[in-house]
């Protein structure tokens, strides 16, 4: 048609375009090979900064070419000046690439020896760098060092992240930034007064967020942060001694490794030369130690013993008394006493946590299948009266299990932490040393290290795959019961010195390889394996017979 | 091959140019785009000028010398000045200003009843502001620097926003015209209610940080949009019923209702709840694609769209003619197609296609609708009518209807849009009429705005000047059915809406009469890629900077590709 505009055609666009890529990539290579020969030959002059400075403009990743630049600008004089002018450089390499390595690290040596440096500037530039990607964690990187290196107060860092997530709170950085300032702004006291105004004012604005947008994690996850401050101890929690067995067992209030933590046995007064194992070769790390004494130190029954274990890398240590008379004795701190399972999730007042709980469920009640929200209404209720709230977490659990398939597993596992933390109350409020936790579909067991002085366990009619080796920490343990679960791994019941019965019925255990570990326990007496896949194997009585001597009883 | 005569014509006239057919362009005004224009506030002035004397019709000259055989004439209106009518000025500050303070006097408001008096025609357009009419506590900006400092103003005659996802933005990206203008965020979305002004929370930043909203009551709108956004059985049970029903049992309460009919679905308690639903997720849809709010507004104003589409359209050889207009259409007696048309100057110009806008076609060929109005007020302006952190806020200020007046749409440019001068701000007021303008309008305005007559001027802001005026609602015009040549096309003025749609709709309609083959407003190629006179193969390197590429960036220019559509409409910020 007449009069029309005449257009190229896409094949002659491409043709173009390739030729002009044809070009660009001949200067491109001329100009890195003159770099690498002049950098070989140590020349370092103005023409290289030129060189690199035309390549890196349109390349700002070449950490060579940087790493010349910053050769060359070290020796220069007037430094001010050629070092403004490098940041006003970087600045346009992030334009290129607002997320390259190599300029915002040459960016930061820059004005890290900048005789004058305009901190001022550069926060203005970070604040652009943001609201344009307020991910962008080079960004945050530097920025975090200009605000080091410039003083900036906390309070106006604090106004800076009330901005950030005024504008988008789905954003983990701000949240988490805001986690770092509000400790400097109100270090804790040691004796925590009414929660201050600073706190009450969190708690509104992370419930803004998640009322909001109740699907979005980062507010949740500020929120874990703001409740669950509380800190256990660290401290020996409990010495237990056994006279016929001359042993001493020590449980601490997190893992550790005893042989150079600094951890000194005296008994009577007298220094002990003693040799401290985990209670699994596994463990390098472990709440729960064990020793043997020199054979003959305690086992006259007519004698009082004291014993006094040195943690002395903390400063601490734990005494227990062997009374005439008496073949074993312990001290400890019961979990109850420590509140452990509370201050897990928050030191808090009851009466704030009672209100956040309220706030929480009145969004459940709008929101009734959302699962951030089912999960920390269980949280504050266990930080409340996890005894008290047991059924109805149990009902928020099978909810969750329900609404979010996908983590059921995961769901099964805390709930069964949550589980035994109950049974262990429980178990201490009666004063008992039985743990009966039958039919409640645990996946998995824990705080194990909390049963050291249990003699009767029951863990019947749950979903267990297997006693792990954190299981050799029950060291009193005489009876095991843990009929109808899927147990088909039992590497955990090892060197259990008083151990007698082991009921084992309808599990999974499938070859006499996985019993061998039942070798280690000299008392074992009893044994059912009814139910097992391994009672079809040829001739196993008399294979038990052999890999088991002290089994008197077995069941087949 | 087209003659035409605008207004949205000018986005057919580019449209039409774009695929290689000849356009001329003519305008009897010194100015394009009719009542799509924006003034500076003097040109503003003589328009006002213009509109009060132009009832003394042009003569209408015979051309019949001029008709072949076989053809008839067909004779256009001389002037559209019916589209514009109750014109009213008026002037809330001195003429200078003044260092001494006045105490207000009785004649201020014998002043302003005697104009409101008034007939309308008979209205001065520089109503006489003597010292005693004077403001004494906020008088900070005089009319004569209003005058003096004119120029710097661009008032539109209709007030609209763009919907970041409406058809005219698409439009705009799509054609490329957007590369001749900038636009700014509407930053903010207010309402009036219970007597004051507050901010309507609509996007999820806005949500998480209104002051006013519960967190339960946060947890219901976000959860009431989210379920806006695709149509439910739940929805559909509702359809036939009024969107109010609908919203009043979702349990929102009264807050939330109010923000969602009135702000964000923007329509009356009688709407049914399908049109209620299509309206919100219109707007949800265009959230946060360049900002919190679903709307742009043209930096310099509405008047730069048009202008845009005619630089366009001149690029591709268009011709523009204003001061120029087509007095009658020569028609083929025997196909009743128009086959020229004469102009004001006894010109005979053979054209195959001609659009018009409606005003200009004698009212003995309108197909007659009943005339409905808008009612427009501007107002000049020294605050915003809620201050926030920043003063360069645009904000949409929705005034839900009240004892049967029309709900009102309000816009409130600042500075920034480059359409007032620093210190002041531009508010448009835009309703359906019932009245005139001035009786739609003013009682809005003494409820938001300190006048003369008000008293407590702590909180409101000054009204300095404020034109009131009605306009012809395009919406009102019938496109097709008129007694004209089937190869003649009518656009209409102006609508009331708030967003293009209809404009554009209408345009892309007439295009496609005219070309039916043709693809509308196609991308236009970017310079280096046209071809000029005589030139066959690639034109040598056009000695572009010869800047370095790494090797291997075809896949970044892949990317940059891509990120073409959401760049070329960049707001400006």
């Amino acid at each position: 048609q007449h009069g029309r505009v005449k257009i190229k055609t896409t094949a002659q666009q491409e043709e173009e375009k390739r030729k002009e890529r044809e070009k660009k990539l001949k200067i491109y290579v001329a100009a890195r090979d003159a770099c690498f020969s002049k950098r070989n030959e140590g020349i370092w002059d103005d023409e290289a900064l030129q060189l690199t400075q035309q390549l890196l403009s349109s390349n700002p990743d070449f950490a060579t070419l940087w790493n010349y630049r910053r050769e060359i600008l070290i020796d220069k004089d007037e430094v001010q000046k050629i070092y403004e002018a490098e940041l006003s450089f970087t600045e346009s390499c992030l334009k290129v690439n607002p997320k390259s390595y190599g300029s915002w690290h040459h960016r930061g040596w820059v004005s890290a020896r900048l005789p004058r440096p305009d901190w001022a500037r550069e926060l203005t530039l970070c604040d652009r760098c943001l609201s344009l990607d307020d991910r962008n964690f080079h960004c945050w990187d530097y920025r975090r060092m200009v605000v080091k290196m410039s003083g900036v107060p906390v309070d106006q860092e604090l106004a800076f992240t009330d901005r950030l997530i005024g504008s988008n709170f789905s954003n983990y950085s701000s949240w988490h930034y805001r986690s770092t300032l509000l400790p400097l702004l109100h270090p804790e006291s040691p004796e925590p007064p009414s929660p201050c105004q600073q706190l009450l004012k969190e708690y509104e604005l992370v419930q803004n967020a998640f009322f909001t947008d109740p699907n979005d994690q980062s507010a949740w996850f500020y929120y874990r942060w703001l409740l669950g401050r509380g800190m256990s101890i660290e401290m020996i929690s409990c010495v237990y001694v056994n006279r016929d067995e001359e042993r001493v067992a020590v449980a601490f209030s997190r893992p550790v490794n005893a042989q150079s933590v600094g951890l000194f046995l005296v008994l009577d007064g007298q220094p002990q030369r003693v040799e401290w194992r985990s209670v699994h070769p596994r463990f390098k790390q472990s709440p729960v130690w064990i020793c043997n004494l020199p054979p003959g130190t305690i086992s006259d029954i007519t004698n009082e013993r004291n014993l006094t274990v040195h943690w002395t890398e903390k400063h601490t240590h734990r005494d227990c008394a062997l009374y005439t008379g008496r073949t074993e004795s312990w001290c400890r701190d019961s979990a109850t006493d420590q509140e452990l399972f509370r201050s897990e999730l928050s030191v808090e007042k009851t009466s704030v946590l009672q209100s956040e709980l309220q706030s929480v469920k009145q969004l459940q009640e709008l929101e009734p299948l959302n699962k951030w929200c089912l999960l920390t209404i269980i949280l504050l209720m266990r930080a409340l009266d996890p005894l008290g709230y047991e059924q109805e977490m149990l009902a928020h659990f099978r909810t969750l299990k329900e609404v979010d398939s996908m983590r059921s597993a995961y769901y099964s596992d805390l709930c069964s932490k949550f589980m035994i933390e109950n049974t262990i109350l429980k178990m201490e409020y009666a004063e008992v040393r039985v743990f009966s936790i039958s039919d409640k579909n645990l996946t998995t067991l824990c705080h194990l290290d909390q049963l050291l002085l249990v003699t009767h366990i029951n863990l019947s009619s749950n979903h267990l795959q297997r006693l792990p080796p954190q299981f050799a920490m029950l060291q009193c343990l005489e009876v095991l019961e843990a009929d109808n679960n899927a147990i088909e791994n039992l590497e955990g019941v090892y060197h259990l010195p008083k151990l007698e019965e082991v009921l084992l019925k309808n599990n999974k255990i499938s070859t006499l390889a996985d019993l061998q570990t039942l070798a280690s326990c000299p008392k074992l007496k009893r044994l059912d394996l009814r139910g097992n896949p391994v009672t079809q194997t040829a001739n196993v009585e008399s294979e038990l017979a052999e890999l088991l001597p002290s089994v008197t009883d077995l069941l087949l | 091959r087209g003659a035409l005569d605008l207004p949205h014509g000018s986005v057919v006239a580019a449209a039409c140019s774009r695929v290689g057919q000849r356009v001329l362009h003519v305008d009897r005004r010194s100015y394009y785009a009719a009542n799509w224009a924006s003034f500076t506030f003097n040109a503003l002035l003589t328009w006002i000028q213009e509109h009060q004397a132009e009832s003394l019709s042009e003569e209408v000259q015979d051309r019949s010398s001029l008709v072949e055989e076989g053809e008839e004439l067909i004779y256009l209106s001389g002037s559209d000045s019916a589209s514009i009518s109750n014109l009213q000025v008026f002037c809330y500050i001195s003429e200078e200003a003044e260092e001494e303070e006045e105490p207000p006097n009785t004649t201020e408001e014998e002043e302003a009843a005697q104009e409101q008096g008034e007939e309308p025609e008979a209205d001065q357009p520089q109503p006489s502001a003597p010292p005693s009419q004077s403001e004494p506590t906020r008088k900070k900006i005089s009319y004569t620097q209003l005058e003096k400092e004119g120029r710097r103003f661009n008032i539109d005659l209709v007030s609209k926003l763009m919907y970041s996802r409406g058809s005219l933005v698409d439009l705009l990206i799509k054609s490329n015209v957007s590369r001749y203008a900038e636009f700014k965020n509407v930053t903010r979305i207010l309402t009036y209610r219970h007597g004051s002004v507050e901010q309507v929370p609509c996007s999820r930043a806005d949500v998480f940080a209104s002051r006013q909203l519960s967190v339960v009551e946060k947890r219901k709108l976000m959860r009431f949009l989210t379920s806006c956004v695709e149509e439910t059985e739940e929805h559909q049970a509702y359809n036939g019923r009024p969107f109010l029903e609908f919203l009043r049992e979702q349990q929102l309460g009264d807050n939330l209702q109010h923000f969602l009919l009135h702000s964000i679905a923007m329509v009356t308690e009688d709407t049914l709840t399908e049109v209620g639903l299509t309206s919100t997720r219109h707007f949800l849809r265009c959230l946060g694609r360049y900002g919190n709010t679903p709307f742009l507004f043209p930096v310099y104003g509405l008047g730069e769209i048009p202008q845009c589409f005619c630089r366009m359209s001149a690029v591709f050889g268009g011709i523009y003619c204003l001061r120029h207009s087509v007095s009658c259409l020569i028609v083929d007696k025997d196909s009743n197609r128009c086959k020229a048309v004469i102009d004001s100057r006894g010109q005979r110009i053979s054209c195959s296609h001609f659009v018009v806008e409606d005003g200009f076609v004698g009212a003995d060929r309108r197909v007659t609708t009943p005339t409905r109005l808008l009612s427009r007020a501007v107002l000049i302006t020294d605050a915003s009518v809620l201050p926030g952190d920043s003063e360069q806020q645009v904000s949409l200020v929705t005034v839900p209807p009240t004892d049967g007046r029309p709900a009102v749409n309000m816009v409130e440019l600042s500075p920034s849009t480059m359409t007032c001068i620093p210190g002041t701000y531009l508010v448009h007021l835009t309703c359906q009429s019932v009245g005139s303008a001035y009786e739609d309008l003013s009682p809005v305005v003494t409820r938001m705005f300190c006048t003369a007559e008000c008293q407590d001027q702590e909180n409101r802001p000054a009204v300095l000047w404020c034109l009131y005026f009605n306009m012809a609602d395009g919406s009102g015009v019938e496109p097709e059915g008129h007694d004209l040549p089937s190869n003649v096309y009518v656009c209409s003025g102006p609508d009331g809406a708030l967003g293009h749609e209809h404009a554009i709709k209408q345009a892309e309609s007439i295009f496609l009469k005219i070309l039916p083959e043709e693809e509308f407003c196609p991308p236009a190629p970017n310079p280096e890629d046209i071809i000029y006179d005589g030139e066959n193969t690639s034109p040598t390197s056009t000695g572009e900077e010869e800047g370095l590429t790494a090797a291997g960036g075809e896949g970044e220019e892949k990317q940059q590709e891509q990120q073409e559509e959401e760049t070329s409409l960049q707001p400006e910020e």
